[in-house]
């Protein structure tokens, strides 16, 4: 039941019927199971929406359940529903991982929720499958890119770079000062992808029918040079000597504190470290800045955007009409507003009606104007094509530690996804 | 002369020992005690102030107290299929090593087939969600069972031979059924085997990452060493928390060794060197 | 139980030794094991969403032989086990001979070498990544003491195999010394009796005694941590998930990998070809061992 729904029904009700209003809020009941990832956003924001869901509709019972990230949460989720075992709602990417659920027949439809009328068409069409919507945002859309520390750009006199020359200069000054000028944390291994993946705007901008050629096995990485750049840049980084000493070993919030503290300069990653830097390092929030993965051109300068994770039905739920209001409360303007108490602002919505409060930290308003009018933007290409294989962590893990060249990674990559695109099933492998 | 050498050699062999296999120990058990600023330097040295009993609260208390669920869904499992895999085993065992018959051969082929196959995941899961029994407890303990059988089979049979036959042909004359001799005089004879079994299978059953890890996914089925894998990645930070859990889930093992300790050595080796 | 020993109550003329008392474990060991078994056969065959199943032939085995790390994966996984059992057949050897001989500490010795067999592995796994940590870890910093700058043990591609096979040794030479040990005692006093008289030097009584009697236990200490290096998966899970990049993957870790993906069809041919893997190493293995076992 959405607020406004509800504002109608009381605008029409006499003055009994107002001072019943609770019990009209109350006509949920049940049991609701949901399955969230382990990141401490996740369980803090799941939290308040059960709360302040559970407390509108006293006579509804949600438990949350909590699983690994990653590939292991990957596999959680894919058994689970392969298996009919699956949570009422749950929380999961969007884009190709999503078409890899099998959504068609392991999803409950949410097209005609009340709830989509708000929702951008950008964000549906990354949750749709034969025709059909299955998800609703629940964060804010992320871009991938550049992670920076204020006060060192500041003590050293950097300026954000707007090409990849200026990013190694700049670099170059800072390793000149003893400083880590790259920050990668292979020791969680998804952290590698980062450089391949926040590239994306830059090989669109040459090649722009690069995903659809992609999809359709006519293009590859190793033969499209715009997007053998982004493991050429991998593999730079670390011939250079720019990475902190424990790369191989070093883990996510290592990077995190590193870039807050200053012990590093740069720290790709995507924009929801924001939320974790916050939680974490709260003191050292306002020092992290951040920019766009620069190209080879200033004129060409854009952010590879990651649209949110979405929260889902699953078809085997025993209460589908509940798993819809309560999914319908999560993307209201005002399960916006619980999220951005209770985790903090970390990017732009896509619900109409969200708003972000007024004091964002720099990471977020640094990413705010590639999402403005005349910005440049474009999405990721896990949004763009079904295709996208497993073990690119594991390619970009040695290139960015010199195990292996860019160009071979990128071949080894069309390798892997040709065989995700032959278990998917696609047309044309 | 000859004397003097063993204590120098006594004395190097403890002192190696104590750097290999103590310190590991002393290194966990410290960072248990340790706050969370001084476990993130993750060095071997004596922690600023006691903080045990907080950590061990802080990590039981995680995920809705996901702690005390896996502490008792391992111990349901590890105590039910242990049970049965005793009993089962033993029951083939005995037969086994009593009768011969043409069948003997095909059953010690699937038997060493067991100890060497690995089992195949995927169909397993298949077929568990088939028989209604992915993702429970009883799934879960019937795997152990199925998959620890063979190794329990072969200790039981190879001490099941060292046992005068006269004794269970005794028992037939006075009348006694098949299962009465069975349980009350081959199967308290068997204790020596038995403790063996209990402690091996417990042991490793309660250890066991991989199978709950394929077959028992969900909080609600949380095993120990699943909890700890899942926590690894909460406690990305928190080393004092990390190592408290790990502290946690070696106490039972920690139990079983210092109950059973001569036991261990004399029937693991009983078994396996016959076996 | 008890109701299915009714059928027996007047089966006085029946054997001492019923077939039923196979019935139970038959029945859990042919469900659970032996069907997904003979169901792998097929499903490697296949496409597979769990929920339906597209027969492509060999496809699968062509595509897990084209994936480049499968033949690193084989190799690791035949070196893993390698190294893990050699190391244990040796150092359990050494660590028995110790621990039998007139060495005082013989029951704290024997305690802390057999004690970490007992613990989580992935507990110790996870201790021992941090303890391997390149510039933080306890090891490193030993090291460094001594003037040492030690490696990258599971950063570095060369050396992250072998540094889980090296925990792997830590936990389960214990084991094998506790094996070693009941064959060195087995051993009648008479043979090294015999040695001394003819004037034996302590060498030879190991090389023409102790080693050859004991041929038993190294049966056994081989056969059990050669199969266990080649089913190896929660250890290496633990510490590097087959990392830096495939650098320690090994064929249960890949096999992981594939079904982490939903790659069912896959991943149960994986299964097969580690089956495979495991008999043609395993079955000559067992056999050449046990025929010289029964010449003693």
């Amino acid at each position: 039941m959405t607020k406004t729904k509800l504002f109608a029904l009381m605008g029409a009700s006499t003055l009994g019927l107002m001072m019943a209003s609770h019990a009209v809020q109350a006509q949920q009941s049940g049991y609701l199971s949901f399955l969230i990832d382990n990141g401490p956003q996740s369980v803090a924001v799941a939290e308040a929406w059960v709360a302040a869901y559970t407390e509108a509709n006293p006579d509804v019972t949600i438990d949350i359940e909590v699983r690994p990230g990653g590939g292991e949460g990957d596999n959680i989720v894919k058994t689970r529903l392969a298996t009919g075992a699956m949570a009422d709602v749950f929380f999961y990417n969007s884009g190709s991982l999503f078409q890899a659920l099998n959504p068609t027949q392991n999803l409950l439809p949410l097209t005609d929720a009340p709830f989509q009328a708000n929702v951008q068409d950008s964000f549906k069409s990354v949750v749709s499958a034969g025709g059909e919507v299955y998800g609703a945002p629940f964060a804010p859309a992320m871009g991938g890119g550049i992670f920076y520390n204020i006060p060192l750009y500041a003590e050293l006199g950097l300026e954000v770079p707007k090409t990849w020359d200026e990013f190694m200069a700049n670099n170059e000054k800072i390793k000149a000062a003893g400083k880590v000028a790259v920050i990668q944390t292979y020791g969680e291994s998804w952290t590698s992808q980062l450089f391949v993946l926040a590239d994306f705007f830059n090989v669109l901008a040459e090649v722009p029918d690069f995903a659809e050629k992609f999809t359709a096995n006519e293009a590859k990485f190793a033969t499209t040079p715009a997007a053998v750049r982004g493991f050429e840049k991998l593999q730079a980084v670390f011939e250079a000597g720019y990475l902190n000493e424990d790369f191989g070993a070093a883990t996510y919030p290592d990077g995190l504190r590193m870039v807050a503290t200053g012990e590093g300069a740069h720290y790709p990653m995507l924009t929801f470290g924001v939320g974790a830097i916050a939680e974490t390092i709260p003191d050292h929030l306002q020092d992290v800045g951040f920019f766009a993965q620069p190209g080879d051109d200033a004129a060409k300068n854009g952010l590879t955007t990651w649209m949110p994770d979405s929260i889902y039905a699953a078809k085997t739920t025993s209460s589908p009409d509940l798993a819809k209001d309560f999914i319908g409360f999560i993307a209201s303007p005002e399960g916006c507003d619980i999220r951005n108490e209770a985790v903090g602002a970390t990017g732009p919505y896509m619900i109409a009606g969200c708003e972000l409060p007024a004091d964002v930290p720099p990471a977020v308003s640094d990413m705010l104007p590639y999402f403005a009018e005349g910005g440049q933007n474009a999405p990721a290409l896990e949004f763009l094509s079904p295709v996208k294989g497993p073990a690119l962590e594991q390619i970009t893990v040695e290139v960015g530690s010199g195990i292996r060249p860019a160009a071979e990674g990128a071949a080894l990559y069309d390798e892997d996804v040709r065989k995700q695109a032959q278990q998917l099933g696609l047309e044309g492998w | 002369m000859k004397q003097r050498t063993s204590i120098i050699g006594g004395f190097a062999a403890i002192a190696a020992t104590f750097v290999v296999f103590v310190i590991p120990f002393l290194f966990i058990i410290l960072m248990a005690f340790k706050d969370r600023q001084q476990s993130a330097l993750r060095d071997f040295s004596w922690p600023n102030g006691f903080h045990l009993f907080d950590n061990i609260f802080e990590v039981v208390k995680t995920r809705n107290w996901m702690m005390i669920t896996a502490f008792i869904n391992s111990t349901l499992i590890t105590v039910v299929s242990v049970t049965l895999l005793i009993v089962f085993a033993a029951m083939v065992g005995f037969v086994l090593a009593r009768r011969k018959t043409r069948f003997n051969g095909l059953i010690e082929f699937l038997i060493l087939a067991g100890l060497m196959i690995p089992p195949a995941v995927v169909p397993t899961i298949w077929l568990l969600q088939g028989l209604k029994l992915f993702g429970t407890l009883h799934g879960m303990i019937l795997i152990e069972v199925a998959y620890n059988l063979p190794f329990s089979i072969i200790l039981y049979r190879a001490f099941i031979a060292t046992i005068p036959r006269e004794l269970d042909e005794a028992a037939v004359i006075d009348g006694a059924r098949p299962l009465d001799v069975f349980f009350r005089i081959v199967l308290p004879l068997l204790w020596p085997v038995t403790v063996t079994n209990i402690v091996v299978q417990s042991v490793g059953i309660f250890n066991d990452f991989t199978n709950p890890l394929y077959y028992l996914p969900g909080n609600g089925n949380a095993t120990v060493q699943l909890t700890l894998y899942n926590f690894q990645s909460q406690f990305s930070t928190a080393y004092n928390l990390l190592f408290t859990n790990i502290l946690l889930i070696t106490i039972p093992p920690l139990i079983v060794f210092l109950f059973f300790n001569r036991q261990i050595v004399a029937g693991m080796t009983a078994g396996a060197v016959k076996g | 139980m008890t109701a299915a020993a009714a059928p027996a109550l007047k089966a006085q003329r029946r054997s001492l030794y019923p077939s039923w008392f196979y019935a139970p474990a038959a029945v859990i060991y042919a469900v659970l094991f032996l069907a997904p078994t003979f169901a792998s056969l097929y499903f490697s065959l296949t496409r597979w969403s769990l929920s339906s199943a597209v027969f492509i032939g060999f496809e699968n085995f062509a595509q897990f032989f084209r994936e480049p790390f499968l033949i690193q994966g084989l190799v690791n996984t035949v070196v893993y086990a390698a190294i893990s059992s050699g190391l244990k057949v040796v150092l359990g050897m050494l660590l028995a001979l110790m621990l039998t001989s007139q060495i005082m500490g013989r029951g704290y010795l024997r305690s802390v070498i057999f004690f970490p067999v007992l613990v989580s592995t992935v507990g110790v796994g996870m201790t021992f990544t941090v303890l391997m940590h390149p510039t933080n870890g306890m090891i490193n910093e030993a090291l460094s003491l001594i003037g040492i700058k030690g490696p990258g043990w599971l950063v570095d591609p060369k050396l992250a195999l072998f540094s889980v096979a090296l925990v792997d040794v830590w936990k389960g030479v214990g084991l094998a010394t506790v094996i070693y040990i009941a064959g060195l005692v087995a051993i009648p006093k008479d043979y090294y009796e015999a040695a001394r008289i003819d004037g034996a030097t302590p060498l030879q009584n190991f090389f023409y005694v102790t080693l050859p009697l004991s041929r038993p236990a190294t049966a056994t200490v081989i056969t059990l941590s050669f199969i266990g290096g080649l089913r190896t998966f929660d250890l290496i899970w633990a510490m590097t998930k087959g990392g830096p990049g495939f650098a320690s993957d090994t064929v249960a870790s890949v096999i992981y990998k594939q079904y982490q993906a939903g790659f069912y069809g896959l991943s149960t041919a994986g299964n097969v070809v580690l089956f495979i893997l495991i008999a043609v190493l395993v079955v000559p293995l067992t056999m050449f061992l046990n025929r010289k076992q029964g010449f003693e």
